[in-house]
C-alpha cells in the first residue's frame, strides 16, 4: 500500500510457521465490580485471519472485554482462553494490544519501539534491526530520530500500532485506533491494519464509528449494556441485525 | 566596603574543593541508592508500606546536628564503627550528608515514579513488564523530573553546617569546608571573610542549579 519496505508475507509466514494461539475462545465470561455486571458473554469464538469489529455504545464494555481477552484483567467468572496459556508461545506473548490513548514513552520513535522489543526479551542488535525494520514498514522511518511525544495524534496512534506490530503478534487488539483522528489520519491508520491484516494479524478492534466498522469488520460483536448482544458476519449484522437494540444501533437510533 | 580577602588563596581553595568533593560525593551515592530505591517504594506493596513512605517523608526534616550527633556516636572510637577510623575525617562528612540527603532523594523519586507509573501502568503490562521490572524504564522515562530531587539533596547538603561540624570537626586543611568556615569566621568575627565565601558558596549553587535547570530543560524540550 506504498509503504516502502513493506514485504508481503514475510510476517504472515513467520507467524504460520509457528504454533497458532488461536481461536479465542469466550465461555462464561463475566466481569463484576462494586456489584454490576459490566461484561457478559456466554459464548463467543474469535478466529484466526478474521478481523472482528466490537461495536456499541459507549459505555456497553467494548474495552474492558479487550483488556480481558488481552489479559489486563483477571474475569469474575469464566474465562477468555486461547489455545495456548495466556497467548504464550515460546515464551513470548504473541497478543498485544493498542490503547485509545497510546503511552508513548519520554524517548525517541526508534527508541519507543526498541523498548518494547527488550522488555518481550530481544537482544540489542536484534532490538535494533527489527525496530528499524518495523519504522521502514509503517513509513515511520522519516520520524525515528524524533522525541515521540511532540508527533501529532496520528503520528502517535502509527507509532503505538507499529510498536505492537513489531512484537509480531499473532492476534493485535485495537481500543478505538481511529477516535479523534482527523479522516486523513484515520486512512492512515485503516491503510496499516489492512496491511497487518494482509500479513497475517488477526485483529480486534472497538469502535464506535459504524462507517469504520462497515469498511473493516469481516465479524462484529455488537455490545450494549455489557452484554453481547449479538455476533457473526458483518454482511449479515449490517443488513439482517437480529435484534432491537442492534438494529436500532445501525440505524443509529441508539443514542450514545 | 568588604573586600575578598584572600582572593586566589590556597587555603580558600582548598575549602572549596573540599566542600564541593564531599558534597557531590555524597550526592553521587545518595543518588545512585536513593533513586531506585525511590522507585522500587513507589511500585512495592508489602505491609507497613504507608508508615515507611510517612516515615521516610519525616526524615527530609531531620535536624543535621541530630543526623550529626548519631553518626559521631557510630563512628566514635568505641562506637559500633569506630573500627573504620572515619570520624574526622573527609569521608565521616560524606557519610553525614549522605545520610541528610538520601531520604530526600527517597521521597522525591519515589513521588515521581509513583505518577510516571499510574500513566504507564497498562502499558508496560500489556508488554509483559512486571512492576520490579518496570524500575529502569520509569527512571529513565522520569529523568528531568528526577533532577530537580538530585537538585533538592544537592541544596541540602551543600547548605547543611551541623552535621559535618560535629563529625568532621572544622580541622584546617583537613575537614573544614565553606559552611564550617563561615560559621568558624563569623564567630571569630572576621566578617570578610565569612562573607566571601558566603557569595562562593552561594554562586556555586547558583551555577549548578542553572546549568541542570538548563540541561533538563533541554533535554525535555527535545525528548517531550
Amino acid at each position: 500500500m506504498g509503504y516502502p519496505g513493506w514485504a508481503r508475507g514475510s510476517r504472515g509466514d513467520r507467524v504460520h510457521n509457528m504454533t497458532s494461539i488461536l481461536p479465542l475462545t469466550i465461555q462464561g465470561l463475566r466481569f463484576r465490580r462494586d456489584g454490576c455486571t459490566l461484561v457478559a458473554i456466554d459464548e463467543a469464538n474469535i478466529r484466526k485471519g478474521r478481523r472482528t469489529v466490537v461495536v456499541g455504545p459507549n459505555g456497553a464494555g467494548k474495552t474492558l472485554f479487550l483488556k480481558l481477552c488481552h489479559g489486563l484483567i483477571a474475569p469474575s467468572e469464566g474465562s477468555a482462553r486461547f489455545t495456548l496459556d495466556g497467548g504464550i508461545v515460546a515464551g513470548r506473548k504473541r497478543h498485544s494490544m493498542v490503547f485509545q490513548h497510546p503511552v508513548i514513552l519520554r524517548r525517541s520513535v526508534f527508541a519507543n519501539v526498541t523498548h518494547a522489543l527488550g522488555m518481550a526479551g530481544h537482544k540489542f542488535f536484534e532490538r535494533r534491526r527489527r525496530a528499524r525494520e518495523t519504522l521502514e514498514r509503517f513509513g515511520l522511518a522519516a520520524l525515528a530520530a524524533r522525541p515521540a511525544r511532540v508527533l501529532s495524534g496520528g503520528e502517535q496512534q502509527r507509532l503505538a500500532i507499529a510498536r505492537a506490530a513489531s512484537l509480531e503478534p499473532e492476534m493485535l487488539f485495537l481500543d478505538e485506533p481511529t477516535a479523534s483522528l482527523d479522516p486523513t489520519a484515520t486512512r492512515q491508520i485503516e491503510d496499516l491494519l489492512r496491511l497487518l491484516h494482509e500479513g497475517g494479524v488477526t485483529l480486534v478492534m472497538t469502535t464506535h464509528d459504524l462507517a469504520l466498522a462497515r469498511r473493516m469488520a469481516d465479524d462484529i460483536l455488537f455490545f450494549n449494556d455489557g452484554r453481547l448482544i449479538e455476533s457473526g458476519p458483518a454482511s449479515a449484522f449490517f443488513e439482517r441485525p437480529s435484534s432491537a437494540e442492534a438494529r436500532a444501533f445501525v440505524e443509529s437510533r441508539l443514542f450514545w | 566596603m568588604f573586600h575578598f580577602a584572600y582572593d586566589g588563596d590556597p587555603a580558600l581553595i582548598g575549602i572549596v574543593l573540599l566542600s564541593l568533593k564531599v558534597t557531590l560525593t555524597a550526592l553521587t551515592c545518595a543518588g545512585i541508592a536513593g533513586l531506585p530505591l525511590g522507585a522500587a517504594l513507589a511500585l512495592a506493596r508489602f505491609p507497613g508500606r504507608t508508615l515507611l513512605v510517612v516515615a521516610i517523608n519525616a526524615l527530609m526534616g531531620l535536624p543535621p546536628v541530630v543526623a550529626g550527633l548519631a553518626i559521631f556516636l557510630l563512628l566514635s572510637r568505641s562506637g559500633p564503627l569506630g573500627g573504620l577510623g572515619l570520624l574526622f575525617s573527609p569521608g565521616a562528612m560524606v557519610v553525614a550528608q549522605f545520610v541528610l540527603v538520601l531520604p530526600i532523594i527517597v521521597a522525591l523519586s519515589r513521588q515521581t515514579i509513583e505518577d510516571l507509573w499510574s500513566e504507564y501502568a497498562e502499558y508496560l503490562r500489556s508488554i509483559g513488564t512486571g512492576r520490579l521490572g518496570a524500575i529502569p524504564t520509569l527512571l529513565w522515562d522520569g529523568r528531568f523530573s528526577l533532577v530537580t530531587a538530585l537538585l533538592a539533596g544537592f541544596g541540602r547538603a551543600s547548605a547543611e553546617v551541623g552535621a559535618i561540624l560535629i563529625v568532621g570537626g572544622n580541622i584546617d586543611g583537613f575537614t573544614r569546608t565553606m559552611t564550617t568556615a563561615i560559621a568558624l569566621e563569623t564567630s571569630k568575627g572576621d566578617l570578610p571573610l565569612a562573607l566571601s565565601l558566603g557569595a562562593i558558596l552561594i554562586s556555586l549553587t547558583l551555577i549548578i542549579n542553572a546549568a541542570a535547570y538548563g540541561v533538563s530543560r533541554l533535554g525535555a524540550r527535545f525528548t517531550g
